[in-house]
């Protein structure tokens, strides 16, 4: 474990860099703002803020006071060394981002954005969420902040994560199940933007992931860096070299984007990114963007999407509920056509296998998400051998899926759960069948 | 294509013949594919028949987020119908060959995806007269305003209350064939009054255009269209007529027919 400071803050992570969108939010043919003129006032709002707020050292100061003292930042890297055994014994660090307050990354950008909401002078702030966490960190800084909270979460989404819709109801949010489209995150976006467009005027929306209209993917970005700063020191610190590889898994991007961009100069240091795979890219029942998508404009940004050949959206399929989403941020499209990062699919089964190894070789349950990182880790350790050093992103803890891990393995009396559909018996490389899913 | 004139010369006559009659243009929404595609050219063509100067074809797209609940239901199942992008433009040209005026309204991925340039191409080739972009905004358009230059089509954006006075200027510079002013700040659905952002909205975006400004979302009734035709040069309705449309023809008939009365002043109450 690394030592509990660390030089690098929170607010580093807005200093500025060399890796910039231009002043629309470009990043080379992605990015800008495919989004209805209605709400074209609120984020130039945003960013005309985020602009003052980030050279304001009094909302520096609070922005690091409170990743201090209310999330516990700095958050610890963990050399997982049995963990190591299993991936070809290469050095593998985690960075605790499930040791944050609320158990995952999302807090780094709520607090940010939170924060900003008080500077606009808004009362209410609104939200999208998939897994949950990003909800839960929304309503805990509304609740700190005294802000008013709605979330909006797909039907299918309150049902797989359960628990994180009774955390934010007991943080005094309202919960709203979208029942339209495919009932998943994208489809709690798409409720989100119209509840904005009638709201705006008190209203802001706390987008969840470095996705969206600019300025959403530099600023959700910029909240985020701080994990890459962190890491990037302690790693250093520790161990006096930099790491081979920066792992993550990709659902919006912003955990990925968060510990990538301090990354980017260094040349020598791979950076990868896992897409949920679902049954397997090739079923076509996955959610990998960039692995398996096309250019197109979605949410509020040009980037990789999964659709058609009439521009319609995809159903998409993972597992894990914070990766369930057919787009993916701008810079990853951008970093994926430059080659300076690279993704890959990991299936559900991978993902849960990794998920398995990591509560009994670490005693750590991560979250299905971060689970597909883990199971990138390996498979990269496994090429890479005992020299190589990689640094995975582990975004967020595993509270949350319980209960559907519970499910996959069977270590529940079945009976004992609510009625659900079992997960399907077999992926797409006939890795695992149900039968055979051993805790 | 049997009439002559291009899309926005052919779009302009539509706001000086209503001009000329001392009225407001009506402006009729309609999505393809809904209930049937057959069942929806069924619908246009009588919303045509029964007094609209103009129909927006809407093509139906997975994420509508600037529709309320009313339209959204309709895109959904025209979608689970199988509506292709093919089959909106097939729809106008049918509407067309028979005299009517017809533009698309579109989210901007359908027509990404169709390719900008073959969009504009097959859309002037159906005898289409332009395109309404709800999530497009000018900063991002270089290739369709190119595309529809090209192609004589009308690019129609929108304004909104809170756009500011710059982007109203650079949006309305950046338009073609009428200016689309959302009257409220919020999704499409028919509302109970017209509010009165509408008025002080045109009244902004006039003194930036000389455009027609056709005002839409939440226009419901007769009288409702006979009070936004005091201050705009069209009315635009769609989720009332898209409810209408739940009951078929003859509704809509009647529905289009009080709302034509509406915008001559000549609706005689609810
Ligand atoms: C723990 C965790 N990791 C990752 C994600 C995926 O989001 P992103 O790609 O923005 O990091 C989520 C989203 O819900 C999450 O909860």
């Amino acid at each position: 474990m690394t030592s509990a400071s660390t030089a690098s803050t929170a607010s580093q992570g807005l200093a500025g860099t060399t890796h910039e969108p231009d002043d629309t939010g470009h990043f080379g043919r992605w990015g800008g703002r495919y989004m209805p003129e209605a709400l074209i006032a609120a984020v130039d709002e945003v960013a005309a803020e985020y602009e003052k707020a980030r050279h304001d050292p009094a909302f520096l100061a609070e922005l690091d006071r409170l990743q201090r003292d209310y999330a516990g930042r700095p958050s610890p890297v963990t050399d997982a060394r049995r963990l190591s055994e299993h991936a070809g014994g290469a050095r593998i660090l985690l960075k605790r981002e499930d040791l944050n307050h609320t158990g995952s990354h999302k807090i780094n950008n709520v607090l940010g954005q939170a924060l900003l909401t008080k500077r606009m002078g808004k009362t209410r702030v609104i939200a999208e969420t998939g897994a949950g966490q990003h909800g839960v960190a929304t309503a805990t800084a509304a609740a700190l902040m005294g802000l008013e909270c709605m979330v909006y979460m797909g039907e299918v989404d309150t049902e797989r994560q359960a628990l994180n819709v009774a955390r934010m109801r007991l943080l005094g949010a309202e919960v709203v199940p979208v029942t339209t489209g495919s009932r998943t995150l994208k489809d709690a976006l798409n409720e989100a933007y119209r509840d904005w467009v009638a709201s705006v005027g008190h209203t802001h929306y706390i987008l969840g992931t470095a996705a969206g209209p600019h300025p959403f993917p530099r600023m959700v970005r910029d909240f985020h860096r701080v994990i890459g700063l962190e890491a990037r020191e302690q790693v250093l610190a520790a161990y006096g070299r930099l790491p081979d590889a920066v792992v993550a898994c990709v659902g919006g991007g912003s955990n990925a984007i968060g510990i990538f961009h301090p990354f980017l100069d260094d040349a020598d240091v791979r950076l990868i990114g896992y897409e949920a795979a679902g049954d397997g890219v090739a079923t076509g029942r996955h959610a990998a963007s960039i692995t398996g998508g096309t250019p197109g404009a979605l949410h509020g940004a040009m980037s990789y999407l999964l659709q058609d050949e009439d521009g319609q959206t995809l159903e998409t399929h993972s597992i894990s509920a914070g990766l369930d989403y057919p787009g993916v941020g701008p810079e990853h499209a951008f970093l994926a056509d430059s080659g300076r990062a690279s993704y890959e699919p990991v299936t559900d089964a991978e993902a849960m296998d990794a998920f398995r190894l990591l509560c009994r070789t670490e005693g750590i349950i991560p979250a299905i998400e971060s689970a597909h990182a883990i199971a990138g880790a390996v498979r990269l350790g496994r090429t890479l051998g005992p020299e190589a050093t990689i640094l995975v992103n582990l975004s967020g803890r595993g509270d949350k899926d319980v209960d559907t891990a519970a499910r996959w393995f069977g270590v529940v009396d079945p009976e004992s759960l609510p009625t659900e559909e079992p997960p399907p018996a077999e992926d797409a490389d006939g890795a695992v069948a149900s039968g055979e899913r051993e805790l | 294509m049997t009439a002559t004139g291009t899309g926005i010369t052919r779009l302009a006559e539509v706001f000086t013949t209503a001009k000329a009659e001392d009225r407001a243009a009506l402006i009729a929404y309609l999505p393809s594919g809904y209930p049937t595609i057959k069942g929806s050219l069924g619908l246009l063509t009588q919303a045509l028949d029964a007094g609209a100067d103009l129909v927006e074809v809407g093509l139906p797209y997975s994420d509508p987020v600037l529709d309320g609940p009313v339209i959204q239901h309709a895109v959904d199942a025209a979608l689970k119908g199988g509506v292709r992008v093919r089959d909106t433009l097939a729809i106008v040209e049918q509407l067309a060959e028979r005299g009517g005026r017809a533009v698309v309204m579109t989210y901007w991925n359908p027509v990404l995806r169709y390719g900008v340039d073959a969009f504009a191409r097959d859309l002037a080739a159906a005898g289409g007269l332009g395109v309404i972009t709800p999530d497009l905004v000018p900063d991002e358009a270089g290739s369709w305003l190119a595309a529809a230059d090209r192609e004589g089509l009308a690019p129609i954006f929108l304004v909104a209350p809170s756009s500011s006075d710059e982007r109203i200027a650079s949006t309305t510079a950046a338009t073609r064939g009428f200016l689309y002013a959302a009257s409220t700040m919020g999704v499409t659905g028919a509302r109970d009054a017209v509010s009165d952002t509408a008025t002080s909205l045109v009244a902004r975006a006039r003194t930036h255009t000389d455009l027609p400004i056709g005002v839409g979302l939440g226009v419901r009734n007769g009288a409702q269209a006979g009070e936004v035709a005091t201050f705009a040069d069209g009315v635009i309705v769609g989720s009332a007529l898209v409810s209408a449309a739940e009951h078929g023809r003859a509704a809509v008939a009647r529905l289009t027919t009080e709302l034509a009365a509406g915008v001559r002043g000549q609706h005689t109450g609810r």
